[in-house]
């Protein structure tokens, strides 16, 4: 039965050790901020931080966290980071249908946390595994640069 | 003040007021146009979503029962009982706009509350069904939520007038606050009540578009905050005690059959419940997902193919092939453009050339970032279903009808949309949710999740279209007769039968039966093609297909003609001055006379789109770069809108840019191909979708306007295919006759 540090807290949990990440934080731990949609680290919709990286929770063992720190957008909040990336993204209604944005956000709070005024390529590299069907990608960039402060609100 | 609107209509009233459940004014109206019988609105209003009060309105008022209701209570908050889901689009911060507008409270005021699945309450006025989709939602309720809102402050207007003694017209309102002459005031909380007792105006000024002060300003999405902190609920989020998730598989072959599987290795998987069968498909019910994805794999179902086992994408599209040379049903017929294109063919018509090509546009699926799942908690005294659908109440039939139980016995909670692009029209995973539940032996609800493999194999696919085309061009090189013969799945013959006449699938043929280009004889048929998987209306509908193949084709003969394509668009437009309106304003905005700036081994070019669908004028320019590989690059897109009033702007560009986004990713990539009776595509890695550092800049100008409001989440991915693919004509001369477009470059 697996220790994880979630969101900063110690939770045992009974599951497998190979059981990916993102079933022990929906099915078990009863946290779906967290979002299933492809299963095989295509699009994102899953990601979280795993002592500070983004990485892809369907695919993640729970063997591979203990030890370490989760960081879910439950959380996320929290990290003054993450805190500025959801006030962007607040401030120029990025999202449509919403689902994939729980990905979006820690995506782009990993990318901003190291490093704190990204290039357009830089947006492009840490960006481009996380898929949104809506196509709010235009204002996740925008987004990101605002909380980047390297571009102002203009609407 | 505005013109004055009549709100009843001689014995039948469409607005009543009434007293709310608990104290508060309740207003109930009817969305008129639901092509309903009177008799069929006598039915009660739900208890949960209006209270007992929606009762004593429909006492007071004989023969109307309201199906949408807007509750104010002694705080001054505003709550409306909407019919229309959330998806994305923006309705459930546009939709309160109408209301705040004309009853002068502050848009923050106004709450939601999501009506409950009935069909004959909450219809869609355009659709006739509880339905959100086909870019309705503010066409439908322009009118009538903003005379409900003005109705309403009438009538708190005048129960501050009767409670201070003077005229109505004396008070001033704003911000839900009347005021008087003498400085005093009370808020809409203080009136509710006196103003429940009094009758509904018979008629209602509406502001002047002038007057507005919420609409047509870009105003925050109300569902914003929840969508960025993880705490959305969508319906595959949904927590029930003692709750099991199952994964599914149904038989790669459509029609196929269970034959065989392992279920003594799928009961040993730890977590493991429950193994559940229903014929063409199975589900492994267990603690969590990751037993249950095991749980199937141990399971390895085996399958009986079928008669679909030899199905091919090649075999569908020869037989389309040799099927679409026979004569369709009629959807248009002016003039004798069948005599004329066969004139001309001899060389002796009244039009000069005779220019002929075939379309075709593949099978897509949607794959809406949330995979397709329903929870059901089916018990002998009724079956609850918690899911995301766009048609909760053909959710709450289909449970019914599977169930044996009767409608109010199913209740429909209803969720945030992942994503519905149309796919949440189809009720197919809510139906087969149910069945697995039906044969389950273990008490307690099931969560029926299905695997992103699973959404894109069992989707049902936007239909294969084959387009004929033909036309004939006269000494000006201008079209003079036009032929346009679509092919395909009729999804409406299925969706809404009654809406098929002689033949001819309206939605088929939208945006190629109603063209707004002025050509003479014009001749548009409809062939129906039934393949054997399943169809299904895809974001964009008919004119996601036919304004590809229409716009393509102009581009064709405005080549041929030697002409420029925006130049000889306008030449066809002398009688839609608003398409010419935003052909212009895109051609100016996007600098179309000026040559687009070389690029070191890439060949650039530009491409247009002009298209009247859903209520809306649209024009779109796309610049694009084509590398040696046959890579293409979208660098741009320019698109001018007139969709009459704008009713929140912001909320409209966002639904062209992702619109624009989705139409690329199809027009790019798209294409659902089978082999063998299955669908060869299995996930993102070949089902392809466009992502951060492919979409373009995309630009959007929205012409000022009062006119009628038109549909905004639909236009933008009808449009951006033909501007694809006409720029990538202009960039390599290769005309892409056949969708997508990296598979065309391919084979060139």
């Amino acid at each position: 039965m697996p220790t994880l540090n979630i969101n900063g807290t110690d939770k045992q949990l009974d599951v497998p050790d190979d059981m990916p990440i993102l079933w022990a934080l929906r099915d078990v731990a009863g946290m779906t901020g967290t979002k299933f949609g492809c299963g095989v680290a295509l699009c994102g919709a899953c990601t979280v931080h795993l002592d500070g990286q983004a990485i892809r929770s369907c695919v993640t063992p729970v063997s591979a966290a203990v030890g370490k720190k989760i960081v879910t957008i439950e959380a996320i909040g929290q990290d003054p980071v993450g805190a500025r990336v959801q006030e962007a993204w607040r401030k120029i209604d990025v999202v449509q249908c919403g689902y994939c944005q729980s990905g979006q956000v820690m995506a782009a709070t990993a990318l901003l946390t190291a490093t704190p005024k990204p290039t357009d390529t830089d947006i492009d590299n840490a960006m481009s595994g996380n898929i949104c069907r809506c196509g709010t990608y235009g204002r996740i960039r925008a987004a990101i640069k605002i909380a980047a402060g390297t571009a102002v609100v203009t609407k | 003040m505005g013109n004055m609107n009549d709100i009843s209509n001689g014995r039948r009233r469409f607005l009543r007021v009434g007293a709310a459940a608990g104290g508060g004014l309740l207003v109930g109206f009817i969305l008129p146009g639901c092509n309903r019988k009177e008799s069929d609105r006598q039915e009660a209003p739900p208890e949960k979503a209006v209270g007992h009060a929606a009762t004593a309105v429909s006492d007071r008022a004989p023969g109307l029962a309201p199906n949408a209701f807007i509750r104010i209570d002694r705080e001054g908050l505003v709550t409306l009982v909407m019919h229309k889901v959330e998806m994305g689009q923006g309705t459930y911060t546009s939709i309160p706009m109408l209301i705040a507008e004309e009853l002068a409270v502050d848009l923050a005021k106004v709450k939601l509350e999501h009506a409950p699945a009935d069909n004959n309450l909450y219809s869609d006025p355009l659709l006739g069904g509880q339905v959100t989709g086909g870019s309705t939602s503010i066409r439908g309720a322009w009118k009538p939520l903003r005379e409900a809102g003005a109705a309403a402050r009438a009538v708190l207007v005048q129960a501050a007038a009767q409670t201070w003694n003077v005229a109505p017209e004396s008070l001033r309102v704003a911000n839900g606050v009347i005021t008087n002459g003498a400085g005093k005031s009370l808020h809409y909380g203080e009136l509710v009540d006196a103003a429940a007792k009094l009758e509904a105006p018979k008629t209602v000024a509406l502001k002047d578009p002038g007057a507005y002060t919420l609409i047509g300003k870009n105003h925050a999405r109300l569902d914003s905050a929840p969508k960025v902190d993880g705490t959305a609920q969508f319906g595959i989020d949904v927590k029930l005690p003692d709750m099991g998730i199952a994964a599914v598989a149904a038989s790669p072959v459509i029609g196929g059959k269970l034959i065989a599987s392992n279920d003594p290795k799928a009961l040993a998987v730890p977590g493991v419940r429950e193994v559940l069968k229903i014929g063409n498909a199975v589900a492994v019910v267990a603690d969590h997902m990751w037993a249950a994805k095991q749980g199937l794999a141990a399971l390895a179902p085996q399958w009986d193919a079928g008669a679909n086992a030899g199905v091919s994408t090649a075999s569908i599209v020869a037989d389309m092939m040799a099927k679409s040379e026979g004569a369709g049903a009629v959807a248009t017929d002016k003039g004798n453009a069948l005599k004329e294109l066969d004139a001309a063919a001899k060389g002796n018509g009244k039009g000069g050339r005779k220019i002929e090509a075939i379309y075709e546009a593949p099978f897509l699926a949607h794959a809406t970032m949330e995979p397709m799942n329903c929870a059901v908690d089916l018990r002998a005294d009724g079956c609850d279903l918690y899911c995301g659908t766009q048609v909760p109440s053909l959710a709450q039939g289909a449970a019914a009808k599977l169930t044996g139980l009767p409608l109010e016995k199913v209740k429909v909670h209803n969720f945030y949309l992942g994503g519905g692009f149309g796919r949440r029209l189809e009720v197919d995973y809510v139906t087969q949710a149910v069945a697995f539940a039906k044969v389950k032996s273990k008490p307690g609800p099931v969560k029926f999740v299905w695997t992103r493999e699973e959404d894109i194999q069992h989707d049902m696919y936007r239909p294969y279209y084959l387009d004929r085309l033909a036309a004939t061009l006269d000494d000006k090189g201008m079209p003079h007769a036009w032929f346009h013969r679509v092919t395909g799945s009729s999804i409406m013959a299925r969706f809404a039968p009654p809406a098929v006449k002689n033949g001819v699938d309206p939605d088929a043929v939208e945006g190629a039966a109603d063209l707004q280009y002025s050509i003479p004889e014009l001749r548009v048929e409809y062939l129906r093609h039934e393949p054997p998987v399943p169809t299904a209306f895809w974001r964009g509908v008919g004119p996601t297909h036919n304004v590809f193949v229409v716009e393509s084709f102009l581009d064709e003969l405005a080549h041929a003609a030697k002409q420029d394509p925006v130049a000889y668009r306008r030449a066809l437009l002398d009688k839609s001055p608003r398409l010419l309106g935003v052909l212009n304003l895109a051609a100016q905005k996007a600098g179309w006379n000026k040559p687009l700036k070389a690029m070191a081994g890439r060949k650039v070019g530009r491409g247009v789109s002009a298209q009247f669908a859903f209520g809306s004028y649209m024009c779109q320019i796309a610049e694009v770069s084509v590398g040696p590989e046959g890579d293409v690059t979208v660098h741009r897109v320019v698109a001018a809108l007139d969709c009459g009033q704008p009713v929140n702007p912001d909320g409209i560009v966002a639904q062209l840019e992702g619109g624009i986004v989705f139409g690329l990713t199809a027009a790019l990539w798209g294409e659902i191909t089978l082999d063998g009776g299955k669908v060869v595509q299995t996930n993102f890695g070949d089902y392809r979708m466009m992502r951060m550092n492919e979409a373009p800049r995309v630009e959007v100008h929205i012409v000022a306007s009062q006119d009628e409001p038109g549909g905004i989440g639909e236009p933008g991915t009808a449009g951006i295919a033909p501007a694809l693919a006409n720029a990538v004509f202009a960039a390599t001369g290769q005309r892409i006759r056949k969708l997508p477009v990296s598979a065309s470059l391919k084979k060139a």
